[in-house]
């Protein structure tokens, strides 16, 4: 099918509502929209962070996920404790695969899952007593941890326990930072709020731990690369770019961060912030308070990272803006050579996302460098100061959807017909089962880095892997075969 | 009576940013912008108007402050 035109797009959502009762789908219909790169504000065509319908199927996590699975819990060098029962840790435990240096277990705890573990009498007499003495254990069972966070899940905000009253108790005892974390689950209408409850936490209980301390030496080039998860490596990706025209990285949030880095990054001179929707909170408290300048940057595909690194280098002076050059010059050949090489076997090839913060607009370049496009895109939990920036990235008349329900994607793809779907694990099944190639674009589908010019030779070898693997024409059993070899493509008929 | 995140641009326009809402929207005009003072009705470019009593001398940005609504 050819690229749908806006009419026949508008005809396609207003199709694909018809199933919903009258108020289901006026609320729905607020949440898909047709792109049109000219509107300045998002808000006039789409709505965004509203409480999902009970009854459609969401993707979306908890603030708890927000807190303790993105912002804090690849912080290595602390010890992140799920205060409540014992799930919300354990099925979150080591998932998104945030990579790290150390010794797990002994200077490090990326992928250790802490728990109070509570029972019923917790519930009843309340579980500070038990939060104090898992601190207690925990550093006589770990004391080269640099501090502790309590996560606190679902039950805690539920019986009204003093986790702040404990933190302070036990922060003065073992002369460590412990910061109490309000990020109950129940809070806000998806991980968004998590994230905001973590920086605020942040921001009271770790930023302002060196101020008036002088001692750290600071350079002019001093830079902190916020909101890179390092997923698969991607932090690590970005960082050699950074520091090859000459910046210094003083600071990872928080993928392979640690304590000191976070208290650090106050005396950087420029934050540079690569998810906006989990630390932007952060990134303005710091400019207000510390009149540390922050600029967002995109390291996907070498068009992006070319621009980004020379916005970037315009902050500083003209070793470094020649720095930044070198390192362009340098990866040409290196980029050019995968281009060439994978640009023909993916020319023409469509695509449709449904990510999470900020994939949905920060991977468009790198699928239009190898001659790709992307024809649908939306956020799990992303607000409208997301979509503002999302609709001058997406060509005119594609689809935009904010919070799609499972039936609403599933009947997209159908009609819209993609040759590649990025989204998460849930997804996954749905679509590979109805013949579509699909890549997991949280996790990478656990391969990586996708950042920086290493990670676009893995991140364009993955898709060709996928797109052009010769699985897909082997959907159908071969008595089902058509003449020519050709499969049917199985969405057309499901 | 939100607190609202004052900060300037990329392109040197004023950004109104309420964090509780999530709202950031660009300053269209102020009533009050002189060397001396800084406030009075602020209209951003959605058409909403809020009220901050004149500050003087006026304040730097990026910096923290407490508007209200102006009906």
């Amino acid at each position: 099918m050819s690229t749908l035109t806006r009419e026949e797009t508008l005809e396609l959502i207003q199709e694909v509502l018809e199933v919903y009762p009258d108020k289901a789908k006026k609320e729905r219909a607020k949440h898909l929209a047709v792109n049109d790169p000219t509107v300045e504000q998002s808000k006039k065509c789409i709505i965004s962070n509203r409480k999902s319908l009970p009854g459609v199927m969401t993707v979306r996590g908890c603030a708890y996920a927000g807190s303790k699975g993105v912002v804090w819990g690849p912080i290595k060098d602390m010890i992140h404790i799920s205060h409540g029962p014992v799930g919300c840790g354990q099925y979150s435990r080591a998932g998104r695969r945030n990579y790290y240096v150390g010794m797990t277990g002994i200077n490090t705890f990326g992928t250790m899952n802490f728990t109070s573990d509570f029972q019923e009498k917790d519930i009843v007499f309340g579980g500070d007593k038990k939060l104090d003495k898992l601190i207690s254990e925990i550093e006589s069972l770990f004391p080269l941890s640099k501090g502790i966070s309590v996560q606190s899940e679902c039950p805690i905000g539920l019986i009204g326990d003093d986790i702040e009253a404990v933190a302070k108790k036990k922060s003065k005892e073992l002369e460590k930072p412990v910061v109490p974390v309000r990020c109950e689950g129940f809070r806000g209408v998806s991980q968004s709020l998590g994230h905001h409850i973590a920086n605020d936490a942040i921001r009271d209980w770790v930023i302002g731990n060196r101020d008036g301390d002088e001692s750290f030496a600071t350079t002019p080039y001093d830079v902190a690369v916020i909101g890179d998860y390092n997923i698969g490596g991607d932090a690590w990706s970005s960082r050699i770019l950074l520091e090859e025209m000459g910046l210094r990285v003083v600071a990872q949030w928080s993928g392979d961060g640690t304590l000191s880095e976070m208290e650090l990054t106050p005396k950087v001179k420029l934050n540079l912030i690569h998810c906006y929707r989990s630390m932007n909170y952060i990134s303005r408290h710091m400019e207000v308070k510390y009149g540390v300048p922050w600029m967002e940057y995109n390291f996907f595909g070498p068009t992006k990272i070319a621009e980004s690194l020379r916005k970037i280098a315009a902050f500083f002076d003209e070793t470094i803006q020649a720095g930044a050059e070198q390192v362009i010059a340098k990866y040409t050949a290196e980029y050019e050579a995968i281009i060439a090489k994978y640009r023909p076997r993916l020319e023409g090839k469509r695509v449709m996302l449904y990510v999470g913060g900020l994939r949905p607009r920060h991977v468009i370049g790198a699928y239009e460098d190898l001659g790709m496009e992307v024809v649908g895109t939306g956020y799990e939990f992303g607000h409208n100061d997301d979509y503002d920036r999302t609709m001058k990235e997406m060509g005119n008349a594609t689809l935009l959807y904010d919070d799609i329900t499972g039936y609403e994607f599933e009947e997209f793809v159908k009609k819209v017909k993609p040759d590649l779907v990025g989204s998460g694990i849930k997804e996954k099944y749905i679509f590979q089962k109805m013949g579509i190639p699909f890549r997991q674009m949280h996790s990478w589908d656990y391969s990586g880095p996708y950042h920086g010019y290493d990670g676009f030779a893995i991140f364009a070898r993955d898709m060709d892997m996928t797109i052009n693997n010769p699985c897909w024409k082997q959907m159908r059993a071969s008595w089902q075969q058509l003449a020519t070899g050709e499969a049917l493509p199985l969405a057309a008929s499901a | 009576m939100p607190s609202v995140m004052i900060r300037k641009s990329d392109t040197g326009a004023l950004l109104f940013y309420v964090a509780k809402k999530d709202m950031e929207e660009t300053i269209a005009s102020v009533e009050t912008d002189t060397p001396e003072a800084w406030g009075g009705r602020v209209e951003l470019t959605d058409g909403s108007q809020w009220y901050l009593d004149p500050i003087s001398p006026p304040p730097r940005f990026p910096t923290t402050l407490r508007f209200t609504r102006a009906a």
